[in-house]
């Protein structure tokens, strides 16, 4: 895993961070579609975003 | 270099039309011969209308075959086995899409068929085409059988978890599958007739499958798994969709069950873990592969329970199938494992 990488929570995958990330910003794991919130940049740090549970009309 | 030559034997119905489809794009080899029971005489599109301007070729009768480099059999179950004699004096590579040379053991036709194998000396020198899990058997091999469209989405769909360990032969194995109409094949019958047929939920087969020897086969270097299928024909036309029941340990994590995914299907072309968190498609589903030689695996765990259903999607004539077939006939030859399969399908 490459510094400007980080392991998804979730699935494990490796998750590449841009270099120019911001607190705050989102990002979505290739593998397993989970939103990962960039809580602090240092040390960069994670953790789950709040997700919308879907509605599928049941 | 030159192509090499390949036959079809019983190509007008919907699998040989699927191994046409995928053949006529591939770049080394050449269909020269194709035969067909009652559509002798017929041009290939005659059958088959959507390669029409793909291939110029009529069906012949079995008599009329000539040697070639390679022979597809996508007869009908039990007949190919009655005749193999003849086909490997034909050509000296074959790939037998039936069943007929699936199993190892001859005793499992005799109790999965009903009937005696014919050819049992030759079960031995078919290796059995799954990529997926016999990969080396495969290359430069002579002879391969073919794949049953369910047990090939059941094994992948159990494959992952059983090769890690997660999964053990100590429970039964329940594998609820929906399946399209073209696995009944090309004939009509009172069953495929339009109006009996149309927005069906029909519970086909719920006990006593004959792809439940395939895959408990096709496990056994892992255990001895009780693997039981339940059929049910759904309104689709192409496709297979598994939902396989069993306990797994809890607490287990997701990012445990991911490594046991990867760890199988890592550099695999063929097949795709699909397992999200949101969104419409979370889960492996079969119209997106209609056409395609992917298969779409998955699962649904519940860590307090350890309630966990294993999920594979596959298009039944593609890797259930044709495109299996060809993928076989890629390794056995020495050629790029993906030639002619990369389809990706198509969406909506």
């Amino acid at each position: 895993m490459s510094n400007n990488n980080v392991e998804c929570l979730e699935c494990g995958a490796d998750i590449r961070v841009p270099n120019n990330v911001m607190q705050g910003e989102i990002l979505k794991c290739g593998d397993c579609g989970i939103e990962l919130e960039v809580t602090e940049l240092n040390p960069l740090t994670i953790d789950l975003a709040p997700m919308e549970m879907e509605d599928w009309g049941e | 270099m030159s192509r090499l030559q390949v036959g079809i034997v019983a190509a007008s119905g919907y699998t040989g039309g699927e191994l046409l489809r995928l053949l006529s794009q591939h770049p080394q080899v050449e269909i020269v011969q194709v035969t067909a029971g009652r559509n002798v005489g017929k041009f290939v599109h005659n059958v088959h209308p959507h390669l029409r301007g793909q291939l110029n070729l009529q069906f012949i009768a079995d008599e009329g075959l000539q040697p070639c480099d390679i022979l597809f059999l996508a007869l009908p179950h039990g007949q190919a086995q009655q005749s193999i004699e003849h086909y490997t004096t034909l050509a000296p590579r074959i790939i037998d899409l039936s069943a007929d040379f699936r199993l190892r053991n001859p005793a499992d036709y005799a109790t999965t068929y009903a009937h005696d194998h014919h050819a049992p000396t030759w079960l031995d020198r078919f290796v059995y085409g799954l990529p997926e899990i016999n990969r080396q058997a495969l290359i430069g091999a002579n002879y391969a059988s073919g794949v049953g469209c369910n047990a090939t989405a059941t094994t992948l769909a159990l494959w992952a978890l059983v090769r890690a360990g997660i999964l053990n032969a100590d429970q039964p194995i329940f594998a609820d599958i929906k399946v399209g109409s073209s696995e009944a094949g090309s004939t009509p019958t009172p069953a495929s007739h339009h109006p009996a047929r149309s927005g069906i939920v029909r519970p086909f087969q719920l006990t006593g499958h004959r792809h439940e020897a395939e895959v408990r086969q096709a496990l056994r270097d892992c255990g001895d798994f009780d693997v039981r299928m339940a059929v049910t024909s759904v309104e689709m036309v192409r496709g297979v969709a598994v939902a396989a029941h069993v306990t797994l340990p809890t607490g287990l994590r997701e990012r445990d069950l991911w490594q046991a995914y990867r760890g199988a299907w890592k550099g695999e072309p063929f097949v795709r873990i699909v397992h999200e968190q949101d969104g419409l498609h979370r889960h492996p589903e079969p119209r997106l592969l209609a056409g395609t030689n992917y298969a779409d695996v998955g699962w649904e765990y519940d860590p307090a329970t350890g309630r966990t259903v294993l999920l594979a999607a596959i298009d039944n004539l593609g890797k259930g199938a044709a495109g299996s077939a060809v993928q076989c006939m890629n390794l056995m030859c020495g050629f790029d494992e993906t030639t002619a399969l990369t389809f990706g399908g198509i969406y909506p």
